[in-house]
């Protein structure tokens, strides 16, 4: 006897998979599971471009000469890599209205064009943003570090200012260290933006809770919003693979042009035809 | 061959002149690197045209001093005007005060600098690397930025690696767009820190070649190499430094003819 049918058929065991259920909520999912998907992707975009925004200021303040600067990026990457971001987020959405007297910092209701922009998402995208900041502090201060100290001489030496020697020639250069962990990173911030639904935010996992209490089919639920995860970081390995094989095209033309994209070229279209 | 076709600075629209007759007046520049005194004091003074070689033992403080002269370096002591000048610092009460960040990077607009390992900026083409600092520091239009580069390329003899990347250069055509890209601020001084000594020996000579020519133009050049065919050819004056202090100076003649100083005749012994 097929030992699967062994499992479904006993009536005395756990495990009981409702494949129709299983399918029907992978396949033909309902608007709101679409709606919790959206949240999940523009949170995790908003809250991934935040964290590279502050990132940016932070490595930069850390490496001032001015010792209030530095304090403040240490002060800053110590608190938020040192306590659990599930903590921040609920710090953020209860703790800061408290702290400021009850002042409504995240309306129930503010609805941007199609983004669906409930207080919850914006403190838990908030959190998340600017927890990501401080380990993008260190990804780009090793980036920049890695960037030859010749090249900010060569900048400074043309009558270059601070900013502009950052913008057009040190950090373009560190972006080459920077990017791969980086989609390492958003990588892992599809997956933590399921830590909004502490704060009851309906993202993918929000959403999945939701049906899981409605059904208490808990395997094909949270197996299927499994997929669902997983479908977007394959999405996103996908993406961030071409991005850094471009990346890593720009900086090998500059040594070999020609034998490298021919390379390339082949290496691509090959590893098509293998799969 | 790829050699500088004559009339480089007729590019950047002729001989950058510069305001003052005498172009660089260093006194006393005292430089420290912690307990480490690098420089015990160092003056000279330069005028307008006039190419200066200065030679000297490693260790001896010509690199850090020329590095001072554009701010790359702060001093401990002493003052170098450029132009007339102060640089890197404004006199407060009496007191030497570094100034403000901007102040700095407009009087370096004016002292372009060569480096030893020439610092291209290996994101951008050889024309990009010499528009940029045109173009955002001085802000001149694209299309005049992109004119001059083309000459001054042209003028170095790279007028057909214009869209190269420096890492598809030789070491003796990325010195060369170097040299390109800092005439591109049409700098009234130029300084040249050992543009030669880490390239390979059959590439010096077509950069000592445009520089030769820069010095036969009339541009004022500091120069901090040990080749003293190119020094007896276009300098006016060898500056000899040991233990941060300039020990010996005169015409490139003087140095091979009859060296005073007992530590320059041992260190050209050694060189020549």
């Amino acid at each position: 006897m097929h030992p699967l049918s062994l499992l479904a058929d006993s009536s005395g065991l756990q495990f009981q998979f409702d494949l129709p259920f299983f399918l029907k909520f992978v396949f033909q999912p309902t608007p709101a599971l679409i709606g919790g998907l959206a949240i999940t992707i523009y949170a995790s975009i908003i809250a991934q471009a935040m964290g590279v925004v502050l990132g940016i200021f932070s490595a930069l303040a850390g490496m001032a000469r001015n010792r209030v600067f530095r304090t403040i990026s240490q002060v800053y990457v110590w608190f938020f890599r040192g306590t659990p971001v599930l903590v921040q987020i609920s710090l953020v959405y209860f703790g800061t209205p408290y702290l400021l007297g009850g002042l409504d910092l995240f309306p129930n209701h503010a609805v941007l064009g199609p983004i669906d922009l409930r207080g919850a998402v914006l403190a838990g995208t908030f959190a998340l943003g600017v927890n990501e900041g401080a380990y993008m502090s260190e990804i780009v201060r090793a980036g920049i570090m890695s960037v030859d100290p010749g090249q900010t001489e060569a900048a400074k030496s043309l009558g270059m200012t601070y900013g502009l020697t950052m913008r057009r020639i040190v950090l373009p250069q560190a972006l080459r260290v920077i990017i791969p962990p980086l989609g390492n990173e958003f990588n892992n911030m599809l997956k933590t933006t399921s830590l909004m639904s502490v704060i009851a935010v309906q993202e993918l996992y929000g959403n999945a809770l939701n049906v899981y209490s409605a059904s208490f089919k808990p395997f094909e639920v949270f197996f299927g919003v499994a997929l669902y995860y997983l479908l977007l970081t394959t999405i996103w390995s996908t993406i961030q693979g071409r991005i850094e094989r471009r990346l890593g095209a720009s900086t090998a033309r500059v040594e070999e042009p020609r034998t490298m994209r021919r390379l390339f070229g082949l290496g691509g279209s090959g590893a098509a035809g293998g799969r | 061959m790829t050699g500088p076709s004559g009339d480089i600075l007729s590019a950047i629209g002729g001989v950058p002149r510069p305001p003052t007759d005498v172009v660089v007046d260093a006194r006393e520049v005292v430089k420290r690197f912690g307990a480490l005194i690098v420089l015990k004091g160092v003056s000279l003074e330069v005028r307008r045209a006039e190419v200066v070689v200065v030679i000297g033992p490693s260790g001896s403080g010509k690199t850090t001093f020329i590095r001072c002269i554009n701010h790359l370096e702060k001093v401990q002591g002493g003052r170098i005007f450029v132009n007339g000048h102060l640089i890197g610092y404004r006199e407060d009460g009496g007191k030497l005060v570094e100034d403000r960040e901007a102040n700095i990077a407009r009087q370096r607009q004016e002292i372009g600098m060569v480096f030893q390992r020439f610092n291209l900026f290996p994101h951008m083409t050889a024309l990009a690397n010499i528009v940029e600092a045109p173009m955002r520091v001085r802000g001149v239009p694209v299309a005049e930025a992109t004119e001059m580069g083309r000459a001054l390329l042209a003028r170095v003899g790279l007028a057909h690696k214009a869209d190269s990347y420096p890492a598809q250069l030789s070491g003796g055509q990325q010195q060369r767009v170097a040299i390109a890209r800092a005439l591109a601020m049409k700098p009234a001084l130029m300084l040249f820190d050992e543009p030669t000594s880490a390239l390979d020996p059959e590439m010096i000579g077509e950069v000592l070649e445009v520089m030769k020519e820069l010095a036969r133009e009339g541009m004022t050049m500091i120069v901090v190499s040990h080749e003293m065919g190119f020094a007896r050819e276009v300098a006016d004056r060898v500056v000899m430094m040991d233990d941060g202090q300039i020990i010996e100076e005169g015409t490139p003649e003087h140095f091979f003819t009859s060296p005073s100083h007992e530590r320059t005749q041992s260190f050209l012994s050694k060189i020549l």
